[in-house]
């Protein structure tokens, strides 16, 4: 623990990633401690107030106000839990339910593979919209009905990419020496096959939950995700941008927490996949060494020179 | 080499006969499916194919590429199923073991891989590599407890005592294929198919490899199916050498037997195209070429396979498949001509 902790301490981009996500994790769950108003308390007499830096911007309002006069911070620090909440949960839900169907799919091969990827291939091909606005009209709009749609319309890219990914190490030589030592199927799985899945499939669903943010955005601006007192990123940015020539502080701030979010997640990622593959791990540990080295040779070096 | 060899202490009345019996087998592939309920056209790989391995032997299994030498090797681990015929080990069949059984089968007979860079999975220790076969059969409960055995393994195989702990890519070709043979020693197995274990290797350390083999051959009184297409590598550590061409076996004899004085002609033209190291006795030497290819495997001639190369062709040779008999005393070969 304390030695990974070290090595995170050496990455330096890896290190900021993870700072930046732990505080945003806390921000969110500590929301109601740290923001100074509450995020639907609305004031029409101040609306569409500037950041603090600008002209008619005041102490009050740090980030301004919206079109209703709501603070614009409490609202990104109260949205954080409504994005982190659906954005990491759908990509668990449909990475667990489409990596599954894809591991299947890849192993058995045969006759299971070409009816999984038929199903994939038909989900793909139903507007996803459609099946959403379907679904959540007959059992109506919450958040978890939200997450669950979603999720249902977004497991297919997990499931094609783990089927390549097993089809690939499934023919891998040292696959077939698991089996012949008389490795278990399961043993096999999980000890050779779904361990090199782990970067994939880690960048992956970086890229998806951008994504699903965007989509659970899409989702509250039409009335179907995120009910009004309650809030989120995306929200903000789908309202927002129709004041955007008049107020463009509406869709920034939220936007810049989505792409901060994704950002140090990624770095974050990066160090994780980098430290779980042995081959790659090692490099790092070699360019730190010779950068260390090159240090003190140059420190040497001026020392010499100087006297 | 070629002296008597001494058996393996085995309390079983196998020991005296072959630890290793293959009876007439035959695989095919499955070829391409056109459709999703078409049926798939198979391919025949192996055409019965017989031979007895006795304990503490090397067996040489030489052919060119496609021939059927892996699938032989795999056919006979049980891993391809065969379409026809027997194999016995240690007497017993174990042509349709499967489930349970046949993962118990797998602690007596092992495998050494061709690629030593793909054999290992890239994201396990050696000492997790080598002691999973002990783990997955239950003779320890972690890689931990099996450092110790690992250890001597390895010492076995020639490694540096702090490979334990290391990963596959810090270690050089050959060094993998000794981890390679570590892990297929691990069990104690009587009997390992080494599937072409020096071919990805440089030419340097393939002679290490190959003693390394052979001492651990006389040391554990082990049983070898070397697989190979390197004649010279098989002279060096086979007992008896048995040609494939084709899916069929054309020649099976003593090593000196096979090597001075072949019978069938394809076993003739592959000789002649090993150099000799010495220019003089190079130069009188006559290199036989047969033109033409290796048959395809999807469509196999009448007769015998060898029939549209060789020079001694007649029109029975065309019609009729020559088999495998007993032309001098342990000297096997298919061939109507000789």
């Amino acid at each position: 623990m304390r030695a990974l902790a070290e090595e995170l301490w050496k990455d330096k981009p890896g290190l900021i990633g993870f700072v930046l996500i732990v505080t945003i994790v806390l921000a969110a769950i500590l929301a109601p401690l740290i923001a100074p108003y509450d995020p639907a308390t609305q004031a029409v007499v101040g609306r569409l107030k500037p950041p603090v830096w600008m002209a008619k911007g005041d102490w009050a309002h740090l980030l301004g106000t919206d079109q209703l006069g709501r603070d614009i911070l409490s609202r990104l620090i109260y949205g954080a839990r409504t994005s982190l909440i659906v954005g990491i949960l759908v990509v668990a839900l449909a990475g667990t339910f489409g990596g599954t169907i894809g591991l299947l799919a890849g192993f058995r091969g045969g006759r299971t593979d070409t009816i999984l990827m038929r199903l994939v291939d038909i989900q793909v091909a139903f507007p996803g919209l459609l099946l959403i606005l379907l679904i959540v009209a007959v059992i109506g709009p919450s958040m978890v009905t939200m997450i669950v749609v979603l999720a249902l319309t977004n497991w297919m890219i997990y499931a094609r990419v783990v089927r390549g990914i097993v089809l690939s190490v499934r023919q891998m030589p040292y696959v077939e020496a698991a089996e012949m030592i008389g490795c278990q199927q399961s043993r096999v799985i999980f000890r050779h096959i779904l361990p090199n899945l782990t970067s994939p499939l880690l960048t992956l669903g970086i890229l998806e939950f951008t994504n699903i943010v965007l989509a659970e955005a899409a989702l509250s601006f039409l009335g179907l995700g995120v009910q009004p007192p309650a809030t989120s990123w995306g929200l903000d940015v789908s309202t927002g941008k129709d004041y955007i020539f008049v107020a463009w502080w509406l869709v920034t701030f939220p936007g810049l927490c989505i792409s901060v979010t994704v950002l140090s997640i990624n770095l974050f990622a990066n160090w994780l996949r980098v430290t779980t593959d042995p081959q790659e791990r090692e490099k790092r540990f070699a360019r730190a060494r010779a950068a260390t080295r090159r240090r003190q040779e140059r420190r040497a070096g001026v020392g010499r020179e100087t006297p | 080499m070629s002296a008597p060899m001494t058996l393996p202490p085995d309390e079983t009345a196998a020991a005296t006969g072959p630890i290793l019996s293959v009876q007439n087998i035959s695989v095919s592939y499955d070829g391409g499916r056109s459709g999703f309920w078409a049926h798939a056209s198979p391919v025949k790989a192996l055409d019965g194919i017989s031979f007895d391995i006795f304990p503490g032997e090397t067996l040489g299994l030489v052919g060119e590429s496609g021939s059927g030498k892996s699938t032989t090797g795999r056919a006979i681990l049980r891993r391809i199923g065969v379409t026809s015929g027997r194999i016995l080990f240690k007497g017993r069949d174990i042509t349709t073991v499967t489930g349970e059984e046949l993962r118990q089968l797998r602690r007596h007979m092992q495998i050494v891989f061709q690629d030593p860079y793909a054999s290992l999975n890239p994201r396990m220790s050696v000492l997790d590599t080598v002691a999973e076969p002990l783990i997955v059969h239950g003779l320890v409960a972690s890689a931990e407890e099996a450092r110790e055995e690992i250890s001597e393994l390895l010492r076995i195989v020639g490694l540096p005592r702090d490979a334990q702990d290391r990963f596959p890519h810090a270690f050089s070709g050959g060094q993998r294929q000794r981890i390679g043979i570590a892990r297929a020693l691990a069990l104690k197995p009587d009997f390992i198919v080494a599937d072409e274990p020096v071919s990805a290797l440089d030419v340097s350390v393939r002679a290490q490899v190959v003693n390394l083999l052979q001492d651990l051959q006389r040391d554990l009184g082990l049983t070898l199916l070397f697989i190979a297409h390197d004649l010279s590598v098989v002279r060096h550590i086979s007992h008896r050498v048995a040609i494939l061409y084709s899916g069929r076996l054309v020649e099976i004899a003593e090593r000196e037997a096979l090597y001075d004085t072949p019978i069938h002609p394809y076993t003739e033209a592959l000789l002649s195209a090993v150099p000799v190291p010495d220019p003089k006795i190079q130069k009188g030497r006559k290199r036989l070429v047969y033109r033409g290819e290796i048959v395809d495997a999807g469509h196999w001639p009448s007769g015998c396979h060898l029939h549209g190369r060789c020079p001694h062709a007649t029109e029975k040779c065309s019609i009729e498949p020559p088999p495998l008999v007993e032309k001098r005393p342990g000297h096997w070969a298919a061939c109507w001509h000789r």
